[in-house]
């Protein structure tokens, strides 16, 4: 009986854990499908999303909530600027060198952070929040608007994705770039759209993390493993698997827990990964590789 | 005046010239097919044409306009349309988010021209949710085709349509080229089934090692007995 309560509290946790991998592994598996590069500065988007929420939050003294909106616009306007003065340039070398670039891009993001607002550790305003009680069960009010935050944004994702033409266009481009290309498909419009939404969504998962631990300029870096590991489980390429991908991760994350030292977390995620691909080489959707 | 010229066409991968010195012209109301062996360089020359394959000397002439090297996004703007032999398809998209796609470049309701598609390919019509990718070859075949009618193209490009395709599809995909023809839309493609292609073409070109070999009108070909030795199993 004990065990199956905390079985179901870690199961709380890791859906709160899995919503923040998603948002991050969705715009992982984007820019994968549409330029074919891992993004290693992913994460750091991430960070720059929960900064520039915090940042908003500190000069205007607005409520906790407005931080979403403003990382999500700050760390879109930080990717389009990263992807036009950096990548873009190199667009038609190999994918290890844009994949390179992105890691030394994470690296100067992160920098920049640490410039702006130093290696303190940070939160967002609102203090300990003390758990609901139901049943057998403490749920910290955070984690329900967390993910309620995080279902929001996927659903909006979904609409953008299926029923306008910029998002039909992006899944086209992510299929076949050749035909794409022949269709007379804004090739440079799709690209920054991209960014736009895979930074925001970035930023999103940033925040929400903030909201349910501290802000520290490493607290991306140090997820994006994580994220990798759900993108590439549900299958790279494939926004839609990534939200597989990420609750799976993260709800073996957490319930890994109940065994073994959390320290092991980050492990239980490459674990899961690699258990996956062993069955499904592509996935779960089956990926662009 | 020809819708299309291109003359004296040289151009290649990287390496050595794969076309040398091909020439074709395609007027409006026509099919002009192309045949040749495998690797003669009849897909090499769509692409050339279509702008994805540089051009090292010659030129290409659409509407008394060169377009040599264009760039393939001002094609479609301009009204050439281009169905390339593989991979013709976005697989993980349905049946009319494909056609919408072959829409995007062209402002405007897509409505009316969805439903001249539909009815030209029925077949279309009723299965426009499902996924392109998990489609049989025919019917991936007329969304491909039906794709790149969506920009009302005044000019056709299909490299291989009836590939792979059973013969009642190979007939009824020759049929419904004519019937675009008729819609007064050119028609240049690439054919491997080259005694039916040249049964319903007004004119055709025979291409070896990247020149033209053979051209001539669509009966005449069919009667030439080097033709026929060469390409349509004696
Ligand atoms: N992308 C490419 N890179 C380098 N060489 C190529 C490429 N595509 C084709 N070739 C070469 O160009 C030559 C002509 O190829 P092409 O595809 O034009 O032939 P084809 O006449 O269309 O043949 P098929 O009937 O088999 O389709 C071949 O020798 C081929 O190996
Ligand atoms: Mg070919």
């Amino acid at each position: 009986m004990y065990t199956l309560i905390e079985l179901m509290q870690l199961s709380i946790y890791g859906i709160v854990l899995g919503s923040i991998l998603t948002l991050g592994a969705i715009g992982v598996s984007m820019i994968f499908g549409i330029l074919r590069f891992a993004h290693f500065a992913h994460g750091d988007l991430l960070t720059v999303g929960a900064y520039c929420g915090l940042g908003f939050l500190s000069l205007t003294g607005a409520p906790v909530w407005f931080a979403l909106p403003a990382g999500m616009a700050g760390a879109a306007v930080v990717a389009v600027l990263v992807d036009q003065a950096v990548y873009r340039q190199i667009r038609r070398t190999q994918p290890v060198i844009l994949l390179i670039s992105s890691f030394g891009m994470g690296l100067i993001i992160r920098s920049v952070v640490q410039v702006i607002w130093g290696p303190d550790v940070y939160s967002y305003p609102g203090g300990i929040q003390r758990p609901w009680q139901i049943w057998e069960l403490s749920i910290i009010p955070n984690h329900v608007w967390i993910l309620l935050a995080a279902v929001v944004l996927v659903a909006l994702l979904h609409l953008f994705l299926t029923r306008t033409r910029l998002g039909k266009a992006m899944r086209a481009m992510s299929d076949n770039m050749d035909l794409a290309l022949v269709t007379g498909i804004p090739a440079e419009r799709v690209i920054m759209i991209t960014w736009i939404i895979g930074g925001a969504l970035a930023a999103g998962a940033g925040v929400l993390l903030g909201m349910d631990s501290r802000l520290t300029p490493m607290m991306g870096w140090s997820t994006l493993l994580p994220i990798f590991a759900a993108a590439i489980v549900g299958g790279i390429g494939r926004p839609y698997g990534a939200i597989a991908g990420g609750m799976l991760i993260g709800l073996a994350m957490e319930i890994s827990t109940l065994f073994i030292d959390p320290s092991y977390k980050l492990a239980v995620a490459f674990v899961i990964m690699v258990a996956v691909l062993i069955v499904r080489p592509h996935g779960i959707l089956k990926g662009a590789w | 005046m020809s819708l299309l010229r291109a003359n004296d066409i040289y151009g290649g991968y990287g390496g050595a010239d794969i076309l040398n010195g091909a020439s074709i012209a395609v007027d409006k109301d026509e099919i002009v097919v192309i045949i040749g062996a495998n690797g003669a360089g009849k897909s090499t020359l769509m692409k050339a044409v279509f702008g994805l394959l540089h051009v090292r000397s010659g030129e290409v002439v659409y509407r008394d306009a060169p377009i040599t090297n264009g760039r393939p996004e001002t094609m479609v703007t301009r009204g050439i349309a281009y169905v390339p032999q593989e991979h013709n398809v976005f697989p993980s998209l349905t049946v009319q988010e494909n056609l919408e796609m072959g829409g995007y470049a062209l402002k405007g309701d897509l409505r009316p021209r969805l439903e001249t598609v539909y009815g030209l390919f029925p077949r279309l019509a009723e299965r426009r949710r499902q996924e392109a990718g998990l489609m049989s070859g025919g019917e991936r075949q007329m969304v491909a085709m039906g794709r790149a009618l969506m920009i009302e193209p005044s000019l056709l490009m299909l490299d291989e349509p009836t590939a792979g395709l059973s013969p009642r599809l190979i007939d009824e995909t020759f049929q419904r080229i004519a019937s675009i023809r008729d819609l007064g839309i050119g028609v240049l493609m690439v054919e491997q089934n080259a005694k039916q292609a040249l049964a319903i073409a007004d004119r055709g070109y025979v291409l070896a090692t990247g020149a033209n070999r053979f051209e001539d009108t669509g009966p005449n070909l069919l009667a030439n007995r080097e033709v026929a030795e060469m390409f349509l199993g004696g």
